[in-house]
């Protein structure tokens, strides 16, 4: 069992914030099919196609035909601790500040040896599952998990450097007027983030679900309307440095193309929500986070975008939004890069069609904003960085995969 | 087919330039120093020197041939040996071959890297692709973790103790007294040891060799050319080499040795009871261990009870790692793979000095190096004898 996580006290101001160190993040590119892996929370190593060899560390060849042929496949993650090291002295920085860290060798049924991070409740001899994540450099690392789930493992500290886990972390929600924000405050409030932010624009206008949010435990509402960058600057001058996790809920959801709409009003509109947003949220408060990035138990962890499956591939019934969309995705891998120096994540979660009012005339399958602030908790809990929620965003995914051309066709009808 | 012998090759010369543990000077500095003392060892002026073996980590950006200009050298054949501890064999298992065929007639051997203050750091972080990838972001405890390990599998699977690694490593500290190249020479008690700082459980400070700078060499040439420049010299009698043995293991328990030892000792027509002392590789205890075992001093397994019922000291029944090994005089980088190496011509020579085995006529220097993933994958031995 773990040592359940002690909720941090108030941080002494006059204490230096520990500067946010990174793990080496060097990485042949062969490798980066783990951190691709990894970015979605699958276990994947390469798979001979000729000979069926399961190869580890990552190469450009079969090391039992010479074959070229080594794609990343998912293979069974199971496997049994061979042999324990806690490292005491560590050349490096970032693990320098960190020990003890415990490693061993984990034999995978698959067939190689990992030599990976171990989960507290990982012994040497015991059966372990392999897990690959985004260490704060941004780049796969492997840690071994015990085969069934232990008490707190989740607050395993080793764990921690590798997750997002809003437990005692501190959440900004951008927009609480709709049924995302309102849905993710209660989702957070469950994995209990010590304090829930919502913004609300002019928070003297009533709103559907008003009672019901403000009655959250944990909730505080500011008056955030992030299409006016000075409100953005002036709530980001108050609680900035108290945000650990960002979770842009602001949506825009408006039907029609690009060619049958008229003027730019509405497309205006979605590029200020969502795109703009987007910048002003990152200005305001991504330099605050990227300083906290190693800021004890709540430390700054994760900017989350909430975006459509269709910024991957246009969907012309909704086209210009769909554009717009595109374009917070291309925004948000700028982030990324931004953010990776502070060991922030930036998560992306993709979703089709919500099961709100904007999308009335759509068939479902459509998803409920609950699904959508379960799925980006346990995105964060797991620490990767791109999700595909529901049926029809991983349908777009699969298919995306398979033959893009052939998606841009079936999705103009 | 049968393999040549080694007939007509003479091995001479020991140089060892004395270690620092931190260098502000090059890594060509530290082989023009060894150069230089083996060009006033042996008369020979830098002309002569027509075969050169090269082997350091910190060469960078330049390589061998570069070097070759740095020295105002010429050689009509050069080797770049980067195998580490497997370094001292490789390279004169080659060089008695050039020798012996008429390629070179002269061949100076030299390894040498320097160690700046940041420089152990930089060389683990880029030591190969499958530690920039697999090794170095799980916790950078460098070859300290992945020799721990090794270590662990090991005692669990054999029954050894820290006592055991400590015997080696306390006989080999009071051979280093009398040794004055040794960096340590304080004496070492097995209680001093085992009360050590853990570094990555079961390895304490006493099992990790310190990183330090310096500087070895010995040169290869014809019998009768050493006897002319009156150079006393030791025969080759054997020699092996293996890189990634044992390749399903899924930890090191056995390296390379284990594999060509039969022909080894068939080579030298000799028994390991011939042999008067043994330069193991000594990054870490356990890999001596490997190869008491895997060279047939004992069964696979049995070296925790070997060096029970062994003295390891220079006058001991089991003379190991005469000079006190890498882990009291120092690793010096690739140098470390000839340490054993320039120690055992220097006691089949009589130059030995304090550490002189008394009436030694055979000895074996043995190499281990690259630990490229999660275990050293080259291998090395040869087989030394009195002229």
């Amino acid at each position: 069992m773990t040592e359940p996580l002690l909720r941090p006290r108030r941080k002494d101001p006059l204490r230096k914030t520990r500067e946010p160190l990174l793990p080496q993040g060097l990485r042949s590119r062969t490798a980066h099919g783990l951190t691709a892996a990894a970015a979605e929370g699958r276990f994947m190593l390469q798979v001979c196609t000729d000979c069926g060899f399961t190869l580890y560390p990552p190469r450009d060849a079969c090391p039992s035909c010479l074959s070229d042929r080594v794609p990343f496949h998912d293979v069974a993650p199971g496997g049994m601790v061979l042999a324990e090291t806690t490292i005491r002295t560590s050349t490096d920085p970032y693990f320098r500040e960190r020990t003890p860290w415990r490693i061993g060798t984990v034999t995978l049924d698959c067939g190689p040896s990992f030599v990976a991070h171990l989960h507290g409740d990982a012994a040497e001899g015991s059966r372990v599952v392999m897990t690959l994540r985004l260490d704060k450099s941004g780049n796969a690392v492997a840690i071994a998990m015990p085969d069934k789930p232990t008490s707190h493992q989740e607050d395993d500290v080793q764990l921690r450097e590798l997750t997002c886990d809003p437990k005692f972390r501190r959440v900004l929600i951008t927009d609480g007027r709709n049924a995302t924000g309102q849905a993710m405050a209660r989702a957070m409030a469950a994995a209990q983030a010590s304090i829930i932010f919502v913004g609300i624009a002019d928070p003297w206008k009533p709103f559907p679900g008003e009672t019901d949010l403000r009655a959250i435990p944990c909730v505080e509402i500011v008056p955030l309307d992030i299409t006016d960058t000075r409100s953005v600057a002036d709530v980001a001058g108050e609680i900035a440095h108290r945000v650990d996790i960002l979770v842009n809920t602001s949506e825009h959801h408006r039907a029609g193309g690009i060619m049958n709409r008229h003027g730019l009003t509405i497309a205006r509109e979605e590029m200020d929500i969502r795109y703009f947003g987007l910048l002003r949220l990152a200005q305001h408060f991504g330099p605050t986070m990227r300083a906290r990035g190693a800021d004890g138990v709540n430390a700054a962890a994760a900017f989350v975008n909430l975006l459509s499956v269709h910024a991957l591939m246009n969907w012309p019934e909704f086209g210009a939004f769909s554009a717009a969309e595109a374009a917070c995705l291309s925004a948000s891998q700028a982030l990324r890069a931004e953010l990776r120096g502070g060991g922030v994540k930036v998560l992306n979660m993709f979703a089709g069609p919500l099961d709100t009012e904007w999308f009335q005339s759509v068939p479902p399958p459509k998803l409920s904003p609950a699904a959508l602030a379960k799925a980006t908790v346990d995105a964060l809990r797991m620490g990767i960085e791109d999700s595909y929620v529901g049926d029809i965003a991983q349908d777009i995914r699969a298919r995306l995969d398979v033959q893009p051309k052939a998606l841009e066709r079936e999705l103009g009808g | 087919m049968k393999r040549r012998g080694y007939e007509g090759v003479a091995v001479c010369a020991p140089i060892s330039v004395p270690y620092r543990r931190y260098s502000v000077d090059s890594a060509h500095w530290w082989i023009g120093r060894a150069l230089h003392a083996l060009t006033q060892r042996t008369g020979l002026k830098p002309a002569d020197i027509d075969g050169l073996s090269v082997s350091s980590f910190t060469l960078a950006p330049d390589t061998a041939v570069g070097l070759t200009q740095h020295l105002g050298l010429s050689p009509r054949w050069l080797d770049h040996v980067p195998m580490g501890g497997a370094s001292g064999g490789v390279a004169l298992r080659r060089a008695a071959r050039a020798v012996q065929a008429g390629d070179a007639d002269f061949v100076a051997c030299v390894a040498a890297d320097t160690n700046h203050v940041d420089s152990f750091r930089k060389t683990l972080s880029s030591f190969s692709r499958f530690a920039q990838d697999a090794v170095y972001p799980y916790g950078s405890g460098g070859p300290n973790a992945s020799f721990a390990l090794i270590t662990r599998h090991y005692m669990n699977r054999t029954g050894a103790t820290r006592e055991d690694f400590g015997r080696i490593c306390v006989a080999q500290r009071a051979n280093a007294q009398r040794y004055d190249g040794a960096l340590m020479q304080k004496s070492l008690t097995l209680d001093a040891y085992m009360r050590a700082r853990a570094i990555a459980d079961p390895i304490h400070l006493f099992d990790c060799v310190m990183p330090c700078a310096g500087a070895e060499a010995f040169l290869v040439c014809r019998e009768e050319d050493a006897q002319a420049m009156k150079l006393p010299f030791v025969r080759v009698l054997s020699t092996i080499e293996r890189h990634n043995a044992y390749q399903d293991d899924p930890i090191q328990y056995r390296g390379g040795w284990a594999q060509d030892r039969d022909n080894f000792w068939s080579m030298a027509g000799i028994a390991p009871d011939d042999v008067d002392f043994l330069q193991t590789y000594d990054d870490y205890p356990v890999i001596v261990m490997m190869q008491i075992e895997d060279l047939g001093f004992c069964a696979k397994g049995e070296a925790p009870v070997f060096v029970r019922d062994h003295s390891l000291t220079t006058d001991g029944d089991f003379p190991h790692n005469t000079s006190g090994g890498q882990l009291s005089v120092g690793q010096a980088g690739a140098a470390g793979g000839y340490l054993g190496m320039v120690e055992a011509i220097r006691q089949l020579t009589d130059e030995a000095g304090a550490t002189t085995v008394p009436n030694a006529r055979v000895g074996l220097v043995s190499g281990f190096g690259m630990i490229n993933y999660d275990r050293g994958l080259a291998s090395s031995a040869i087989l030394l004898a009195r002229s």
